[in-house]
């Protein structure tokens, strides 16, 4: 057993992301998913870095590649992976799928496909915790394309006069689908963004899990103190193509740059290194290891063998006070 | 009969406001100005914390309140002038119209969105548009548009008790306008009914939003010619209550809709869309709409008035059918 439950449960989380993303890549060439995938591989650091600095409670909001969030953020696999595949017993009852894996279970309140869009919903849910008094704080994943965004700007100003419990939270991976981050930002660091607003900005590498942990949690207990917001630039990389089995007819990011990241930037293998290094053993490491593979097989398992929801389902959920308009009428 | 005062559209609808606030409080209020009316008690006796005098981002603060509308509490975003509701509109619809569904029911989003429309008010085109039409066609917002004081009231008060996005587009030009109003806190207007303003056998008139006082005229004119027009004032445009509509078109056989949105695709389309397919044999002559032409709103008084629908023009549709 390990030592330090954070350390063996951030290793078994980033384990998960990893294996659920390469099951994905695996059953889309079986055919077994519709629609397009973003992958989180390469990413985990930091994704598991910032959601271990947050309570249960807390609130997320994701991206469009977020099926490591709800994963970081203690998620079960077996609803997650079913709504990747469509089913009924999805996390989001096959209304999501890929790019919406929201649990509220784990505090996440949605993973936005509008670039930049889950910002404000974060902050939203700071200013909510805020008003009713409760010590929760939000953090808001998005991309480097995201700080472009009007609604960033927007969010980050508002969150800084009110003092919002909210961490900002910029996984810059380089690339804005196939668009250099370096040719779209007037400002290539992103922390010094946080100048203009405020608040604390600052850069970690985000394949580094402790450093991101240790950021995060620094910014989360100054956004539980009433001190406001932070944002965080966490320096990844990510691994795939924007979207899996996505086909780039050109060379938008070196090969060398790639192949430079896998060798020396896993975030998985350098934290396994970590991990030895602070005296645990292989087989302490080998034992979660076989359980995050056996967690994903079985969710796999569980996503296959569940049904699709009824095609009349599709009218459920459209109102929160249910009306039924003349055009379902038709359509039914 | 309960207790009624005479009051304004506009004092009606702070009314319904300050009622809610004080009644829960998950009620917020966020928006540009808000501090200004806040000074002044507009919003009752309430936490500082719950009124929100927002910097001019419109996009940013309408997405905070869909994400605090999902995480608990029940804000109303002031957008002011309508044409505004394009800069909140990606959170409007991207977000809070979407995110109940697309997390398969895991939230609900009660958020009240407030505009105010004007008409011949030599406002020019960025300040008087009518975007009901547009929003009707996003499956997962409501909308209401009072037009009456009590009808501001109630159906803005539905609004913020309502667990779905709400829209309430509101007529600025009857903001002065008086009439006496339920003051029992809990008096509500059902989201999706509509009201017969006027009782008549000869033709309907379904009035959309702030033409229901031309609508009347029209029909009191239409009186003095031996011709009973009944008018329905339709209130709420998602849910439509179309059983008030093909009812009373069961009664006239005749139908004007009258509107001062834009034509195309408008509200007035979908309800002659409505009343082709389910009220065809209802039918003695053609449908007739009263709209404004597809063209931007001028500003030069004598080009504007011109443009939109006038008691003279929906009477004109009427006889037309008779």
């Amino acid at each position: 057993m390990l030592k330090n439950e954070i350390d063996g449960e951030a290793y078994r989380r980033m384990l998960n992301i990893r294996g659920f993303e390469q099951a994905i890549t695996r059953l889309i060439k079986e055919g077994e998913v519709a629609g397009a995938c973003h992958s989180s591989i390469g990413q985990e650091a930091a994704i598991v870095g910032a959601c271990m600095a947050l309570r249960n409670d807390d609130y997320m909001s994701g991206t469009h590649r977020s099926h490591g969030h709800p994963i970081g953020k203690g998620a079960e696999l077996k609803p997650l992976m079913a709504e990747i595949l469509g089913k009924a017993t999805g996390v989001c009852k096959g209304r999501g799928g890929s790019m919406h894996l929201t649990d509220a279970k784990v505090g996440s309140i949605g993973e936005s496909a509008i670039v930049g869009g889950g910002i404000p919903l974060a902050t939203g849910a700071a200013l909510s915790a805020q008003v009713r008094g409760t010590d929760q704080v939000a953090l808001s994943f998005f991309g480097d394309g995201a700080v472009n965004e009007g609604a960033f700007h927007e969010s980050l100003n508002m969150a800084a006069i009110w003092k919002l419990p909210v961490i900002f939270f910029c996984e810059n991976n380089g690339y804005a689908a196939v668009t250099s981050a370096v040719s779209t930002h007037g400002q290539p660091v992103i922390a010094r963004r946080a100048d203009g607003y405020g608040m604390p900005g600052i850069t970690v590498d985000g394949q580094n899990f402790d450093a991101v942990y240790a950021a995060t949690k620094e910014a989360v207990a100054r956004a539980r103190r009433g001190d406001g917001p932070t944002l965080i630039e966490a320096k990844t990389y990510r691994f795939d193509e924007h979207c899996v089995g996505l086909f780039i007819n050109g060379n938008y990011r070196p090969k060398e740059e790639i192949e430079r990241f896998k060798k020396e930037g896993d975030p998985i293998v350098l934290f396994k290194a970590a991990l030895l290094a602070r005296g645990y053993t292989e087989s302490d490491l080998a034992e979660i290891e076989a359980q995050a593979k056996r967690a994903v097989s079985d969710a796999v398992a569980f996503a296959k063998d569940s049904p699709f929801p009824e095609p009349k389902e599709a009218f459920d959920f459209v109102y929160g006070s249910p009306i039924t308009s003349t055009s379902q009428r038709a359509a039914r | 009969m309960s207790a009624t005062k005479s009051i304004t559209y506009l004092d009606a609808l702070g009314l319904a406001q300050r009622e809610e606030m004080e009644r829960d409080a998950s009620v917020i209020i966020i928006g540009e100005d808000i501090s200004l009316y806040a000074a002044g008690g507009a919003y009752g006796n309430v936490d500082s914390k719950r009124i929100r005098s927002a910097p001019i981002s419109e996009n940013g603060f309408a997405g905070m309140a869909v994400g605090a509308a999902m995480t608990g509490l029940r804000p109303i975003v002031d957008l002011t002038i309508a044409s505004f509701v394009y800069l909140a509109s990606d959170p409007i619809i991207n977000q809070a119209a979407k995110v109940r569904y697309m997390t398969g029911g895991q939230f609900k989003v009660p958020v009240t969105f407030r505009a105010s429309m004007r008409h011949n008010q030599a406002n020019a085109a960025q300040h008087s548009d009518r975007p009901y039409p547009m929003f009707m066609n996003i499956p997962g917002l409501k909308i209401v548009t009072p037009a009456t004081p009590s009808d501001a009231k109630g159906l803005l008060k539905a609004a913020i008790r309502d667990d779905s996005p709400v829209l309430v587009f509101e007529d600025n030009d009857l903001w002065a306008v008086k009439e006496e109003v339920p003051i029992d806190p809990d008096f509500i207007v059902p989201l999706g009914k509509a009201a017969i303003r006027r009782e008549g056998n000869d033709v309907t008139i379904v009035s959309v939003a702030g033409c229901l006082k031309p609508s009347l005229d029209a029909a009191a004119a239409l009186a003095k010619d031996g011709i009973n027009a009944e008018v329905v004032d339709l209130r709420t445009l998602v849910p439509m209550d179309t059983d008030a509509i093909l009812n009373s078109l069961g009664k006239t056989g005749r139908i004007v809709i009258a509107d001062y949105a834009h034509r195309t695709c408008g509200a007035a389309a979908e309800i002659a869309a409505i009343v082709a397919e389910e009220g065809f044999d209802l039918l003695k002559k053609a449908v007739r709409r009263v709209t404004t032409p597809d063209v931007q709103i001028p500003f030069s008084p004598p080009l504007e008035a011109p443009l939109y629908p006038s008691s003279a023009t929906i009477a004109a549709a009427a006889r037309s059918l008779m």
